[in-house]
């Protein structure tokens, strides 16, 4: 419990930032985040911009998983069907990435939407084998239809371009991909300050009860299933102007795994989780790495053992966070928010 | 007409392989309510065992069926003891996520025991090819076919004229019901784990032997999907109907769709679009269970 928090209408119990304080520390992430491409080097850029697109997919799979109870399977193939899409208006329309862009949210909405429909009739275990047969499907398209995805060779991208500027550097790239991640997480937060956001969460706890309570299923899960695969594409899309091509290995079925990984570890159905789990679950094999790289000081062959601890540890880790703290990042964060709240009083 | 009849057969031996993968994990899913995602590593852990006993130990054929139908008991029970207990009642995605997150730890083992390299079995059989008329079997998938024949019966027979078998059928029917009666759901949990695990493990062996062991070999894990969505999850029948017909299936698409999209792998995601097909028309499968909600 929060001391002297005290609400007295239903607008400041409904707000956003519930405290002074929490407004303070968004404004200070977001000076860390502007001042960040001008103190880090290329390698930490990378890595931020990878967190960056991870993010705005994990908010995606978290908003249908998390929020709405909808199992995905298939949240890789989604990003996929939006970088394609992106890729193919770019080079073939020649259309601007800040219409590229949104054009491969829109494919994967439509995606999306297509993989949802069936999700009134099956819930739980089946829907996430109908998103995994997605999955294969879906990369299977990718890898086939020549004509449309160059197949294995994939398809070569231009830099994104604005008035003559050129995102041709991850220093460059960064500013895209954090200005979208910071106007998705935006809106995501306040996605569940809405009607359709509350009806996505009625339905994840029970769906029959809030389909008594007046809310139509079916389009509150299609809904569920647009927005989630709109965020996927737009990391899509981010994804085609950071590596500059897109090949259907891009998109396997273990990256569908690490979406689901990184809401778990951050924390299901927690917007502030999902940031945690993207940047968890990126930065743990490269500090593996960085481990294994120490190591090579010892034993010269320890490079090969980094494969294989990546699959260990990553398992481990969400195993060890289902067992041991199942709501994840988020509620590590919280106890010891909680903790400070009533310091220095004992709980 | 030999062709048609080339690719049945084939298919069918594909399918007796699938089942029996299939049998495993519908084991678990009936009495556990656990999606087991782990299961094609189990499989591979199971290779590996045999593998071992055999190629490094020296052992006879059977005795290494033995050693990985042991090894993979112990995985198995310790698996269900220390991870899957904990879960019990947790939603789906945490159980769906559990068993992916231990196939990941069970995959980073195997290469750091086994290394990444493939590995094949040592000359078990006979090489001569078996004929049926007017097919032909490579006899490494003849064999292995009767041994997946041979651990289904045995697996049947267990459910069918044992006391636990009776238990298990029994907790799987009804959990409250069983619990009242004495039986010990917690043994028949253990036990569903380790009759998987073995399954899997004897299942992996098979596949091991037609197609060479490494630690991505769990991957045919993920085409036990269409066959046990076919079949019904909760159905032993049902998975050995779906096999067989999943594997017919693979074949047929692996022979006449092929040719249509030359070098495309169309065999490998035939299953898969019959799955979502299925999925459309009829979730609860063949001869599964129809879930129905009530509040």
């Amino acid at each position: 419990m929060l001391i002297g928090n005290y609400k007295v209408s239903y607008a400041a119990d409904q707000a956003i930032f519930r405290t002074p304080a929490s407004r303070a520390w968004l404004w200070v992430l977001l000076g860390v985040a502007v001042a960040f491409p001008f103190v880090a080097g290329d390698y930490f850029l990378y890595l931020a911009n990878l967190v960056g697109i991870f993010t705005i997919a994990a908010l995606g799979l978290n908003i249908l998983t998390g929020f709405t109870g909808q199992i995905s399977l298939g949240h890789a193939a989604f990003v996929g069907v939006g970088a394609y899409a992106t890729a193919i208006a770019a080079t073939r329309l020649g259309l601007p990435f800040w219409l590229a862009v949104p054009a491969g949210g829109l494919a994967a909405c439509l995606a999306g939407a297509l993989v949802g429909t069936p999700s009134l009739r099956i819930k739980g275990l089946y829907l996430a084998i109908a998103t995994l047969a997605a999955q294969v499907i879906l990369e299977w398209v990718f890898t086939n239809w020549t004509g449309m995805t160059g197949g294995i060779r994939g398809i070569n991208v231009a830099p994104a371009g604005l008035w003559g500027f050129e995102f041709d550097t991850d220093r460059r790239v960064y500013f895209l991909v954090a200005g979208l991640a910071a106007f998705h997480t935006w809106a995501a937060a306040n996605l569940f300050r809405t009607r359709v956001g509350r009806a996505f969460i009625a339905v994840r706890d029970r769906d029959i009860s809030a389909e008594l309570m007046g809310i139509d299923l079916f389009r509150t899960k299609i809904s569920a299933f647009m927005i989630s695969s709109y965020y996927a594409g737009i990391a899509g899309g981010l994804w085609v102007y950071f590596a500059k091509v897109v090949t259907p290995e891009s998109f396997p079925l273990s990256l569908s795994i690490q979406f689901l990984a990184m809401i778990i570890v951050g924390g299901l159905g927690s917007i502030k989780g999902t940031l945690f789990g993207a940047v968890f679950v990126t930065l743990v094999p490269e500090g593996l790495r960085a481990v294994v790289q120490g190591a090579t000081a010892y034993s010269p062959d320890a490079m090969s053992w980094l494969a294989p601890m990546k699959d260990i540890v990553f398992g481990a880790m969400i195993v060890g966070f289902l067992v041991f703290e199942p709501h994840g990042l988020a509620e590590i964060w919280n106890r010891i928010r909680r903790f400070f709240w009533l310091w220095p009083f004992p709980k | 007409m030999d062709e048609l009849l080339q690719f049945l057969v084939s298919g069918v031996v594909t399918g007796g392989i699938y089942a029996l993968i299939a049998i495993g994990f519908v084991v678990v899913y009936k009495s556990t309510g656990v999606i087991n995602f782990a299961t094609g590593e189990l499989m591979m852990l199971g290779a590996f065992f045999a593998w071992t006993a055999m190629a490094v130990a020296h052992l006879p054929f059977a005795a290494a069926l033995l050693v990985a139908a042991a090894g993979a008991a112990a995985v198995g029970a310790l698996v269900e003891r220390v991870v899957l207990r904990p879960m019990l009642g947790q939603r789906p995605i945490s159980i769906i996520m559990v068993t992916i997150g231990l196939s990941s730890v069970f995959k980073g083992i195997a290469q750091v025991v086994w290394g990444g390299e493939y590995r094949s079995f040592p000359t078990i059989f006979p090489r001569r090819p078996v004929e049926l008329g007017p097919v032909v079997l490579p006899s490494r998938q003849a064999w292995p076919f009767l041994i997946a024949v041979a651990a289904i019966v045995l697996l049947a027979a267990l459910f069918r004229f044992t006391r636990t078998g009776t238990a298990m059928r029994a907790t799987a029917n009804d959990q409250a019901t069983a619990f009242g009666m004495g039986i010990d759901i917690r043994r028949v949990f253990s036990l569903s784990w380790v009759l998987a695990s073995v399954t899997a493990a004897l299942a992996g062996v098979v596949v091991g032997i037609i197609g060479g062991i490494s630690p991505q070999l769990g991957a045919v894990g993920l085409r036990i999907f269409p066959v046990v969505i076919l079949g019904g999850l909760d159905s032993i029948g049902g998975a050995l109907v779906g096999g067989i017909v999943m594997g017919v299936l693979e074949n047929l698409a692996g022979g006449y769709l092929d040719p249509l999209f030359p070098g495309t792998g169309v065999k490998e995601v035939a299953p898969f679009v019959a799955l979502v097909l299925i999925l459309m028309a009829r979730p609860w499968g063949l001869f599964g269970t129809r879930e129905i909600e009530r509040l």
